[in-house]
């Protein structure tokens, strides 16, 4: 923030919302809270998302699934590809909100972002790949042609991860959507600002209203009503409190939710991903149908 | 029924109607039909039941030779096996019928006289049915003025395969027409139909046109009867009673040498046609090996112990 | 006419039937602490034997025995030594099969033909598959070094006591795991055989357990802190328990759990073969199936043809005897299971659908339910939502193909459909909007070592069967 005495300009700031539906509404609560950096410097208000907030964001996510889950696997490439480009036309922005919200030096903040960019392109290219290498024929032992495919599990509930607040909420959100889901997601409690950032890019890159959903808010609050959601058919614990994971497990339990538990120590982000995350929220279903004449 | 929504009324109308019924059935799922047969076979048929089996079996046969090399000589010794199959048991049935080319039918005719054994001569240039119409009818009213009592036809494959069901369907017709008061066998030679979408539609096409059996092969192409066309063919006997309420036969013929396989027809006739097909009126074997392995299990079940080669006769 | 087909027992002597049957803990048969039960011919309601009950502290024993199995032999020993014991498995399974079968009748119910032409064969197959896989995981697409989880506790249902036995521990040995196999408590008996050729196979100790008990036992076996991992068959109330049982450990869990599978019949299917479809989707195995096709979707221009076919094949079915070999349909499996079937028909009646069954007389005693169907069933009824679990067919009609689809999703459940017509471009299309994790079109209840198994949505999650049965066993 720079005062500069003869250019008496005051800057305009962003109010940041949620991103539900491919819209930017405040909370329906109308309830915020003051995010600051982890100095304490104060930097915005953010919107304090509420369950009807969440109940919002799952009916937005229900009603984009069909549509992305259908799309063809090279077309969700293209949009995810797209993410990552307009990601790195936002470089400098991301930089600076990554040092602001987790309070890293600007270089280490680079290659968090530049890791970030790269995740996109990484998930990108596995949209069209991954149903080769996850599904294949099953030669049985009779007169069938028998094969599996990966399908999306659906709504995904996601906790993102409350340190890493740009390449940790791309490193869980990117394989959920590459995989054909969508998502509702919460972005880390006290550094959403890089998230709701996010959202913006994802909101000018062709990818579909609803496929992600992300509220701001506190974690553990929004957490249990997307658990128990019965129309959410997965959840990612990676950004619940310790105190909270076991609460959570079982009330996925209810509807036999997919869970991916928390991690037990901070994750390297910064790590190659694998294929772990991307098959974590994937069916597979298998086909039979006779060969004869 | 299982024909599902297809109307008989109006089927034979002309050419286009007729293609459109025999299109309009129900396609057979080969693996299925398969599956459903394998299943059948299982069916563990012991003691009575098993007795019961091989004799009504040995009252379906349909005695058979059709050789170049038949004579007067080979004929007398098939009526003979026909009426008394087992020489040293009255009790043992007579087959119904002996199954010959149409020059043999007096003959036969002269030896099976007040035996009930009936006498089915193959026409309409058997085997392969390539001559012209004029000529198979000649060959049937041949047969039939000879006394034959049945007269089994084979159909035009070539018009079949190429789409000419109406061409098909005429022929039998007139056969139809011509043998009476000779019963009607229709050859379908599924070895040549190659699939069993092909063996529902000939199957149809053949009691659309009159015949009162449809039969599998001439037994001079492989494969002759197998299961699978045999349950689509007493589906299709099935499915024409529930529409018509007119029962007709089936015959399979060929290939059929063991009296396990014959049971196991049988199984598949109950449970798929029904009991009311357990009759030789609407059910037989074309064969001429199968009878004595007939004879062998039934003296197994009558003594308890195996009988042997020597102790049946050679027709 | 009629031809009565005379009876063909099987020999209840194959079975070689013991008076009393012992737990198996590390290698040996032992007497439990939880209390001798009795196992019981659901055909007869005749006591088969006395079987050892384990408690916790067999529990606890077991799962021990297991650690120190695979700490000390199974888990250093090299894949393809391991595989060849799970070969031997296999070999066994099908030498001692028609024993194995008789048994798996006697203490089950089911038709002696299903017993001997399908769980005993998948069994071995199962094991015959898996053990090739043993020394061969780092090529399954699970990363370069895949290792065993550990201790596996399994829990299994008593509607394919062998086969789910195989399914659960070829997997699990082959990914080299060992394992504490908990078999139904009404079904304990050729799991036991089960463990007597894991000794004949020189199984070290340990490797496999086997403890028979009721739900006590099972929750002993989940709840041991030293399980590393937890396979579930059996119903979704059970297995929500057991996932929140196991909420906050690191206990890795798959789910196989219950179903209401719609068989979707489009007018242009091969019709015979749809009748047979839906009569193995529902029939067979009493309907003790959790992929059973038990809502048939017929489209309503055929429906009436359908039903006619349908029930016309129902009469052929013979209901009776398990041990006779031409017997179709067996015996419930046991007096709670038949009480169940009873209160949801009673629900279907009460709700105005229609039942029917052919005419077909139950024995006098022990546990039966003839074959039956609902007809005038709407989305809306108990019998079509809830997982009935015996021979019951409920009947619905769709229009269109979206119809077809919406109803058969319409449902917490997603573990199985089917789909007939002879329409290719429709097959894909419907089998790719179906949420059920095996869809069978033109076909119905195949199952192969090879093909991935289980379910969408609270149908469950992992898989069993192929290269995909694997992930559930090893840490990567």
């Amino acid at each position: 923030m720079r005062t500069d005495r003869r250019a008496e300009r005051v800057d305009v700031r962003k109010t940041y919302k949620l991103y539900v539906g491919g819209a930017f509404p405040r909370s329906e609560s109308g309830r915020s809270y003051p995010i600051s950096t982890p100095r304490g410097r104060f930097l915005a208000n953010a919107a304090r998302g509420s369950r009807k907030d969440a109940r919002d964001a799952v009916v937005a996510a229900r009603k984009a699934l069909a549509g992305w889950s259908g799309a063809t696997a090279y077309n969700r490439g293209q949009v995810l590809y797209r993410v990552a480009e307009m990601l790195e036309g936002r470089r400098d922005q991301f930089v600076a909100e990554v040092v602001d919200s987790e309070g890293t030096t600007a270089r280490r903040a680079e290659s968090t972002v530049d890791a970030a960019i790269d995740r996109w392109v990484w998930y990108a290219g596995w949209t069209d790949k991954i149903a080769q290498v996850a599904g294949g024929t099953n030669p049985v032992a009779g007169p069938y042609f028998d094969f599996s495919i990966p399908e999306p599990t659906g709504v995904v509930a996601i906790l993102a991860p409350q340190e890493s607040s740009l390449l940790g909420l791309v490193s869980v959100v990117a394989p959920v959507i590459a995989g054909g889901n969508t998502s509702v997601v919460v972005a880390s409690e006290d550094r959403p600002l890089p998230a709701i950032s996010l959202a913006e890019v994802l909101a000018t890159s062709d990818l579909p209203g609803g496929v992600v959903n992300l509220l701001t808010g506190a974690t553990a609050e929004i957490a249990p009503w997307l658990a128990s959601h019965m129309d959410i058919g997965g959840i990612d614990l990676c950004g619940a409190s310790a105190g909270q994971r076991v609460e959570l497990e079982r009330l996925a339990a209810g509807t036999v939710k997919r869970v991916a538990r928390a991690p037990e120590s901070t994750p390297d982000w910064s790590a190659d991903p694998g294929t772990g995350r991307l098959r974590r929220f994937l069916e597979t279903k298998t086909v039979w149908h006779p060969i004869g004449i | 029924m299982t024909a599902a929504n297809v109307e008989i009324d109006g089927a034979v109308r002309d050419a286009t109607s007729l293609r459109a019924f025999l299109h309009g059935l129900p396609g057979v799922d080969e693996v299925g039909a398969n599956a459903r047969a394998a299943g059948l076979a299982t069916r563990s048929i012991k003691k009575a039941s098993k007795v019961w089996a091989l004799e009504t079996a040995i009252g379906m046969v349909d005695l058979t030779t059709l050789e170049g090399a038949d004579t007067a000589g080979k004929i007398r010794g098939l009526c003979a096996k026909a009426r008394r199959p087992e020489p040293s048991d009255p009790t043992c049935p007579p087959v119904a019928a002996v199954c010959i080319y149409p020059d043999l039918v007096a003959a036969a005719r002269e030896h099976l006289a007040g035996s009930g054994v009936a006498v089915a001569s193959v026409a309409t240039a058997f085997p392969s049915g390539r001559a012209s119409l004029s000529t198979k009818l000649a060959d049937v009213r041949d047969a039939v003025a000879a006394g034959a009592d049945e007269i089994d036809m084979v159909i035009d494959r070539g018009a079949f395969l190429s789409g000419h069901y109406q061409r098909v369907y005429d022929e039998i017709a007139a056969v139809r027409e011509r043998c009476d008061p000779a019963r009607l066998k229709v050859i379908l030679e599924t070895g040549e139909l190659c699939t069993l979408d092909n063996v529902r539609r000939a199957s149809w096409l053949a009691l659309l046109a009159g015949g009162d059996f449809v039969k599998t092969s001439t037994g001079k192409v492989s494969p002759a009867a197998t299961p699978p066309v045999a349950l689509v063919m007493l589906q299709a006997v099935r499915d024409f009673a529930a529409a018509t309420g007119d029962r007709r036969g089936v015959k399979l013929a060929g290939g059929i040498r063991s009296a396990k396989e014959a049971v196991r027809y049988l199984v598949m006739v109950k449970e798929v046609a029904g009991d009311a097909w357990l009759d030789p009126a609407l059910f037989r074997f074309g064969a001429s090996s199968l009878l004595n392995d007939l004879l062998m299990q039934r003296s197994k079940e009558a003594t308890g112990v195996y009988s042997g080669a020597d102790y049946v006769s050679i027709d | 006419m009629s031809w009565e087909y005379a009876p063909a027992p099987e020999s209840r002597e194959t079975a070689r039937l013991k008076s009393s049957y012992q737990m198996f803990v590390d290698g040996e048969f032992v007497d439990g602490n939880g209390g001798a039960f009795k196992s019981v011919n659901p055909a007869t309601e005749e006591v088969l034997a006395e079987v050892a009950g384990a408690d916790a502290t067999d529990v606890d024993r077991a799962v021990c025995a297991a650690r120190r199995a695979y700490e000390r032999v199974w888990g250093p020993m090299p894949g393809r030594e391991r595989a060849k014991y799970v070969f031997r498995i296999a070999r066994l399974i099908q030498e001692r099969a028609r024993e194995l079968a008789v048994l798996e009748s006697l203490d089950n119910g089911k038709p002696i033909k299903e017993s001997r032409d399908v769980d005993i064969p998948l069994a071995a197959a199962h094991f015959f598959y898996y053990a090739g896989w043993a020394d061969k995981l780092e090529h399954a697409g699970f990363g370069s070094n895949p290792r065993p989880l550990g201790v596996a506790g399994q829990v299994i249902p008593w509607n394919f006591p062998l086969m789910m036995a195989a399914w659960k521990l070829a997997p699990a040995l082959a990914a080299g795991n060992t394992c504490v196999l908990k078999p139904a408590e009404t079904t304990p008996l050729t799991a036991l055989v089960l463990a007597e050729i894991c000794q004949q196979a020189g199984l070290p100790p340990g490797v496999v357990n086997v403890l028979p008990g009721g739900g006590d036992t099972g929750e002993a076996v989940v709840a041991h802190v030293d399980v590393d991992k937890v396979a579930f068959t059996g119903s979704t109330e059970v297995g929500k328990a057991i996932a929140r049982q196991v909420a906050g450990t690191r206990k890795r869990l798959t789910l196989e759990l219950g179903g209401k599978a719609a068989n979707i019949v489009f007018d242009d299917a091969p019709i015979d073969q749809a009748v047979e479809g839906i009569v193995n989707g529902i029939y067979f195995n009493q309907g003790h199936v959790c992929c059973a096709g038990s809502r048939l979707l017929v489209q309503e221009s055929i429906a009436g043809d359908v039903l006619s076919a349908l029930k016309d094949r129902l009469q052929t079915l013979r209901l009776g005897d398990p041990l006779d070999k031409n017997t179709d349909v067996g015996a419930i499996n046991s007096a709670e299971q038949l009480a169940r079937i009873q209160e949801l028909t009673a629900a279907g009646d009460a709700e105005g659908a229609t039942r029917w069954s052919p005419s077909c007389q139950l024995p006098d005693r022990g546990y039966w339910f003839p074959p039956t169907l609902f007809t005038g069933v709407t989305q809306a009824h108990r019998i079509a939502r809830e997982e009935i679990f015996g021979p019951v067919l409920s009947v619905l009609t769709f229009r269109t193909p979206d119809e077809a689809v919406a109803k058969a999703n319409n449902t917490p459940y997603g573990l199985s459909a089917g789909v007939w017509t002879e329409k290719g471009s429709r097959i894909l299309h419907v089998a790719q909007r179906l949420r059920a994790g095996v869809v069978w079109a033109n076909t119905f209840n195949r199952f192969d070592p090879a093909s991935p198994f289980g379910g969408y949505k609270e149908s469950g999650f992992g898989r069993e069967g192929g290269r995909h049965g694997l992930e559930a066993y090893l840490a990567h």
